[in-house]
């Protein structure tokens, strides 16, 4: 790596964010569980005769408060998301929180009722923490961390291994909203926009479409580096290549909008509440069917497929017709001009 | 606006397609046409237009990219500012990652230099009103879309006394640098797909030069998938005669043969047309913005002081053939190998319109 | 170098007017073009409108577009 310094970039989760962990950390920390960079870590206690799945995240989102959540709806969410993605139900989560000196109580306490209120409605209990506090102006308000204990549950797959060329790839709703809300939030681009984050807890979603299907071959949760960050995480070093087809991609008016006033692109934008599912083609309508039902899952859509051709590639199909590529993303989605 | 999707229309765009491959067997040889708007590079690579065309229509993208085109001692001199004491740059998003030959604005943020992102230069001015105690310094790159629009805050600095406000102007002027590669003999420019934006300040008058003087037709071309398809049509047709070589609008809702004159004028007021340096290109006379005198006080070349050493092009950068649009970046040693988003060896990868970002985000085979 | 948008008017105040693009809105100074009232369909670049959009050449296109499509069916 030529960089001596850690850039914005390197925490985007994109390619650079890959670089970094493939390159450094991993040289220290070379457990096997870790090789394949999951969600959560499968953890097997041969005594207990279960698997337990382990996960951490830190959160350091600014603006705190959003259209939409805040940084502690955020933290629990995430936490349980990345259990919930692995098919183990989340049951304990930590919070160590840093905060400045200076921070509002008052603040404070919203942040506190707001990751008290999501833990008890996911059935999540917060059993440790731990505070610190810095000087003022050595971190931003707060940054929190969250890490989480879930029950691996006895469904099949999920895993990348199990995925086939024919499988379709479902989105349980609209990509992006959570960057987007938090752009907007900023205040730094003067824009009034009617968009709230994503933010969700996604274990019932989940619970749900594992209960009704067996042939459920992988999930994940498109945050940082968004859908196409996600896809090309499934293909990579694959023998499979994945098509979708830029009609298929639910969005709205003000999202396509948004994107179009400042160049962004859409599948590169994290959302909070989302799950891409990757399901064995002759049952992905009733999971379809079944996802929508659920409040979570409205605008849920068959995106597209696995496929043999390509391997190791994302291939978006365009309106017209048309094929280009997705790549992983690079560094932060920036306004532009031009 | 409902009507806009159908600029977007399937339909339409199969239909566009299918006269542009009738008309383009009419043609026996390799036809290259030359766009030089960032937007129109980017669009073209989005929406997968340049695997539909004829095997013997080429798409190859000039110098439309401010950000590709502003040379490394402009990008030296925002860094050195950026290191002076109470100094906040606000920049368009372009700039940040852009390489040159050491260092980038997103460098030295990491190093501790205070870098404000801006959506328009009215932001940055907002900044400097709020935080009277630093000076904030805007990069002002652009074309003709976005030269009158900082014309007009240097402007409302002057009126409203925001004196702790300058800019840093690396405006380029587009006709000239067109001008430039067609005078260049071994050039292969078929046609001209003109920038849109550009064109609604400018207006059309400014290409007519090209079909007079050089037998190019030029087509001012929209931004949607129909619109570079029609236009792609147009310049067909005029190169087998079905039409007169000239000067076409497509963009016909936007752009008028005078163009806006205000904002024309506004230009007029703050800038100095002068010579200026196009990275790969070299200096092209008359192609650059400079502030007038008048408004000294708001120009960061003449209130902040700062060295800067030369600096050059890391060494087989082929950025400047393919600015002029002489090579494509798969001719490109480095491409997608060496230089990649991640590690830029030169503009055209690393600025959201560069075409080497374009290639690399749509079009890696 | 040249991402701008068209936005409608939805009022005008002095030289600015407050503009909306499928619910995105922002302020817009509107000092560079001449005659702008609410309603009207802006080109918006970098917080600054650069052209009132021309709804009768918009139309005019799309119709060209529509005699292609019956022409060729």
């Amino acid at each position: 790596m030529k960089d001596d310094k850690i850039t914005l970039a390197h925490g985007a989760g994109g390619r650079q964010t890959r670089a970094l962990i493939e390159k450094i950390i991993l040289k220290y920390f070379p457990d096997p569980l870790l090789r394949y960079l999951p969600d959560s870590a499968v953890v097997n206690i041969p005594e207990l005769r279960k698997e337990i799945c382990f996960t951490t995240d830190s959160y350091v989102v600014s603006p705190i408060f959003f259209p939409g959540g805040d940084i502690g709806k955020l933290a629990v969410c995430g936490t349980i998301n990345d259990l919930a993605v692995c098919g183990a139900k989340p049951l304990f989560i930590s919070c160590a929180m840093i905060i400045e000196e200076g921070f509002s109580i008052n603040d404070f306490e919203r942040i506190l009722k707001s990751m008290s209120n999501i833990a008890r409605k996911s059935g999540v209990r917060i059993v440790t923490g731990d505070t610190k506090v810095v000087d003022r102006g050595k971190c931003d308000k707060i940054f929190i961390n969250t890490s989480g204990i879930g029950m691996k549950k006895n469904y099949v797959c999920p895993g990348l291994n199990c995925i086939r060329a024919g499988d379709a790839i479902i989105i349980s709703g609209i990509p992006g909203l959570h960057e987007l809300s938090i752009m907007c939030a900023r205040g730094d681009f003067h824009f009034s926009v009617p968009l709230k984050s994503d933010c969700a807890p996604v274990y019932g979603l989940v619970e749900t479409i594992l209960d009704t299907s067996t042939g459920i071959r992988f999930m994940r949760d498109p945050t940082r580096g968004g859908l196409a960050a996600v896809l090309n995480e499934i293909v990579a070093g694959n023998h499979f290549g994945i098509r979708i087809y830029e009609d298929k991609i639910p969005l709205t008016k003000s999202v396509r909008s948004f994107c179009d006033i400042f160049g962004f692109d859409i599948l590169n934008l994290a959302s909070e509440g989302r799950v891409v599912v990757v399901v064995d083609q002759n049952e992905a309508e009733k999971v379809l069917r079944v996802m929508r039902k659920h409040p979570l899952g409205k605008r849920a859509e068959i995106i597209g497929n696995v496929i043999k051709e390509f391997p190791g590639r994302v291939i978006l199909k365009t309106r017209f017709g048309s094929e280009r590529f997705i790549e992983m993303p690079s560094g932060q989605q920036l306004p532009r001009i031009c | 606006m409902k009507h806009i999707d159908r600029f977007s229309d399937p339909e339409n765009a199969r239909i566009l397609l299918s006269m542009i491959h009738s008309e383009a067997r009419g043609i026996k040889k390799v036809v290259n046409l030359m766009e030089v708007c960032g937007t129109h590079t980017m669009a073209i690579s989005r929406f997968g237009l340049r695997g539909l065309l004829p095997e013997n229509i080429k798409l190859i993208s000039g110098p439309g990219c401010p950000v590709c085109v502003s040379p490394n001692s402009f990008i030296d001199k925002a860094i050195a500012i950026s290191k002076l004491n109470d100094v906040r740059i606000a920049t368009f998003g372009d700039m940040y990652r852009v390489p040159s030959a050491n260092s980038s604005l997103e460098k030295e943020h990491s190093r501790g230099a205070i870098i404000d992102i801006v959506y328009s230069p009215l932001d940055a001015l907002e900044i400097a009103r709020n935080k009277t105690r630093e000076k904030i310094v805007f990069l002002g790159v652009g074309f003709e879309t976005t030269a009158p629009l900082v014309a007009s805050v240097i402007k409302y600095a002057k009126k409203y006394k925001i004196n702790n406000f300058a800019v840093l102007s690396g405006h380029k002027l587009i006709p000239p640098a067109m001008e430039a590669l067609v005078k260049d003999t071994h050039h292969s420019i078929g046609g001209f797909i003109c920038p849109g934006h550009v064109s609604v300040v400018i207006g059309a008058r400014p290409y007519e030069i090209f079909p007079k003087n050089y037998g190019i037709p030029c087509v001012i071309s929209g931004f949607e998938p129909c619109d570079i398809l029609q236009s792609i049509l147009l310049l067909l047709e005029m190169i087998t005669g079905k039409r007169a070589i000239s000067v076409k609008i497509q963009y016909s809702r936007c752009v008028t043969r005078n163009g806006n004159i205000t904002a024309q004028k506004m230009m007029d007021d703050v800038f100095d047309v002068v010579d200026s340096e196009w990275r790969g290109i070299g200096i092209i006379p008359s192609s650059g913005l400079a502030i007038k005198k008048q408004y000294a006080e708001y120009n960061a070349e003449h209130v902040m002081n700062v060295e800067t050493k030369i600096s050059h092009d890391k060494k087989g950068c082929i950025c400047g053939d393919v600015l002029k649009g002489l090579k494509t970046p798969r001719n490109c040693v480095f491409f997608a190998k060496k230089c990649t988003p991640q590690y830029p060896m030169g503009p055209c990868m690393v600025s959201s319109e560069g075409t080497c970002a374009a290639y690399y985000a749509y079009e890696r085979r | 170098m040249c991402l701008a948008v068209p936005m409608k008017v939805m009022s005008v105040k002095g030289k600015r007017a407050f503009a909306n693009l499928g619910g995105v809105k922002r302020e817009v100074d509107i000092s560079l073009v001449k005659n702008i009232k609410a309603g009207d369909y802006i080109i918006v670049h970098a917080g600054f409108a650069i052209q009132k959009l021309n709804k009768k050449d918009a139309l005019k296109t799309l119709k060209l577009f529509e005699k292609m499509r019956n022409e060729t069916y």
